[in-house]
């Protein structure tokens, strides 16, 4: 131990214990003071929780069997029987749609989780590193910027094969180089603050000048950025199940649904209408509740 | 001061260039000296004199475009100037450590601080637990007067104002009890009223520590507070150096006479202020011969030829000028 002068007598560990919990908790009462204090984030947020509930609750929500088809019911509209009506097989689909939205979650957190740490990692790499590097990087995600995402996650969707797992792949891919691109404008800022000249100055290595202090100052931007793109990447998967390249058939996917309904738009218009009502509802929570995380995660905003 | 051990950093003929698109800015040339174990050195000169380059070339950590071209660094006996990345690293931070001049953006904005006091410790040792390092930086924070240490490590570097940052800044800097440390400007971005408090802490963890400094600063009373020795730049070159209490008192380079008259008198508060005719000469076409002769009123033409070698004026007083050489200036 540090015997220089003026050393206090040591704390004992349950008040330590205490004065982190403590820390912790007001922490947590700003994020909560910051997140009510705008409605429109509340909003956000409710829908999520919404779509997180029935999902979870789905057997319980459920009326129906969603991949059930009793041919004689077909394309009857919305009743008592069937909430929603049914589709040209017969199946409800309402309790397609409450079983869709455990398709359209895993969809957009496993998008989330594998594009976002490949954009992370490629963005801090280039602009810390810079150089060749930087050059190598960002040229590689210049040729991913130049087609629209919905194109690339359809040419890779179509390269991969169908499948849902094929699709999150084609999506992620189409997903990471805008990531990349913003972590490393961040990091170029963060490398030449003066707090990253100072842990230099205590002989940190690049790698973990990197990990520890570039990083997380990036998080912030980044986890808005993502929770911005929840909702359009719902939309490119429900694009590409329309297409027919995403989730087959029978899964209750909603842009699948919604395909299955072309036929009928006019006379049964509830058999695209409504899947593509959840799309619109699901997507608008999200970019909703991305703006608002943004404002919470700011460390800045909060009061000492 | 005849010591018979090699000084803990002997700087000798150290050159910086700064490779740049309007040309080649010479922003150190032939920088040579000394410091001893335990000793205090002030650095002092205008801004853009070399002063922190200077600093940052001694922990190697010069950016692109400047490179160093010339010249040796030796702390304790080792060259640092052809060190590799990772023995210089375990120097860094450990060996030599450096106050920064804002203490308020010198620290992680998102990291709590104390456990940034405990990054220091971490990054040089491996065995430490975090909570090890956390428990040690505690007590570096109490060490530095940080009141409730416990509570204070908490918070986040916003929520401190810039003196407590500075003294967490020390904190971070001094928890491995360096052997040098630099203190570039250490008090300029803070109040009047703490610089002093500040100074005051600095010294006495020194003298507990028992590190040698090297105190950057345009500020000559703060040098005057704190240093053995006093080394004077100009320019990129050192004009003058020696004890405080020499080269305060009698002044043998025009330059030093010149900064010391741009001081409000004590004895005589009424006298006018005197500032140093001309400006710095431009780094990228440094004048020949002494880079000071353009402005200096004893200037000869000698001095307008040749570059003054450092002459003796006195017990380890040194000035680079032809004033005090055989011949004299003519």
């Amino acid at each position: 131990m540090t015997d220089l002068p003026g050393t206090p007598a040591v704390l004992d560990r349950a008040e330590i214990r205490r004065l982190r919990r403590a820390a912790r908790y007001r922490s947590w009462g700003d994020s909560y003071t910051l997140w009510r204090r705008n409605p429109i984030t509340v909003a956000g947020t409710l829908i999520i929780v919404f779509l997180v509930l029935v999902a979870a609750a789905a057997p319980l929500l459920a009326t129906h069997d969603p991949y059930n088809q009793i041919l004689s019911d077909r394309l009857l509209p919305p009743s008592a029987e069937y909430w929603f009506g049914t589709d040209n097989l017969g199946r409800d689909i309402y309790s397609r749609i409450v079983y869709g939205s455990r398709l359209t979650i895993l969809i957009a957190v496993l998008v989330a989780l594998i594009s976002g740490p490949i954009g992370l990692l490629v963005g801090v790499l280039a602009g810390y590193v810079g150089g060749a590097t930087d050059e190598v990087l960002m040229r590689l995600s210049d040729i991913f910027l130049a087609f629209p995402k919905l194109i690339l996650a359809i040419a890779f969707a179509a390269a991969l094969g169908t499948g849902l797992e094929n699709m999150i792949i084609a999506i992620s891919v189409a997903n990471w180089p805008g990531y990349a691109r913003l972590v490393r404008a961040e990091t170029l800022a963060i490398r030449n603050s003066d707090y990253i000249q100072a842990i230099r100055v205590l002989g940190a290595s690049h790698a973990r000048i990197m990990l520890r202090h570039v990083t997380p100052m990036c998080f912030s931007t980044l986890i808005v950025r993502v929770s911005l793109d929840m909702g359009a990447i719902i939309l490119i998967a429900a694009g590409l199940g329309f297409l027919g390249l995403g989730a087959q058939p029978p899964a209750p996917e909603w842009g699948l649904m919604v395909s299955d309904g072309r036929n009928y738009l006019v006379d049964q218009w509830w058999v695209s209408t409504l899947p593509g009502m959840a799309i619109l509802i699901v997507v608008l929570g999200f970019n909703l509740l991305g703006d608002g995380i943004r404002d919470i995660l700011d460390p800045r905003q909060r009061q000492g | 001061m005849a010591t018979a051990s090699p000084p803990l950093l002997a700087v000798e003929d150290l050159q910086i260039r700064f490779h740049t698109l309007r040309g080649v800015v010479h922003a150190l040339d032939g920088v040579s000296f000394e410091i001893a174990r335990g000793e205090s050195i002030g650095l002092v000169g205008e801004t853009g004199c070399g002063k922190s380059i200077t600093a940052r070339a001694i922990l190697r950590l010069v950016d692109p475009p400047g490179r160093i071209t010339a010249g040796s660094i030796r702390f304790e006996g080792t060259e640092l100037l052809t060190l590799d990345r990772r023995a210089m690293r375990t120097i860094r931070g450990q060996k030599i450590s450096m106050i920064m001049q804002e203490p308020k953006v010198s620290l992680n904005p998102v990291m709590r601080i104390g456990r940034q006091v405990a990054e220091t410790l971490l990054i040089h040792d491996r065995s430490l637990s975090h909570r090890q390092a956390e428990a040690k930086a505690r007590d570096m924070l109490g060490s530095v007067s940080i009141p409730d240490p416990a509570r204070m490590a908490q918070r986040y570097p916003h929520e401190l104002s810039g003196g407590m940052a500075q003294r967490v800044m020390i904190a971070m800097m001094l928890v491995t009890r360096p052997r040098l440390l630099i203190a570039d400007e250490p008090t300029s971005a803070l109040d009047v009223t703490i610089q002093a408090q500040i100074l005051d802490l600095m010294t006495d963890l020194i003298a507990e520590i028992g590190s040698s400094v090297l105190m950057i600063s345009h500020d000559l009373a703060v040098v005057a507070e704190t240093c053995d020795r006093v080394i004077v730049m100009y320019a990129g070159t050192v004009v003058e150096s020696g004890t405080v209490d020499a080269v305060l008192d009698e002044p043998s380079h025009p330059y030093t006479r010149g900064l010391l008259n741009t001081l409000p008198d004590q004895v005589d508060p009424d006298r006018p202020l005197q500032s140093i005719p001309g400006n710095v000469p431009s780094l990228l076409a440094p004048p020949v011969g002494c880079r000071f002769a353009p402005r200096c009123p004893e200037a000869g033409p000698r001095c307008r030829r040749e570059t003054p070698a450092a002459y003796d004026v006195g017990a380890g007083h040194v000035a680079a000028c032809f004033l005090h050489a055989d011949g004299g200036v003519a």
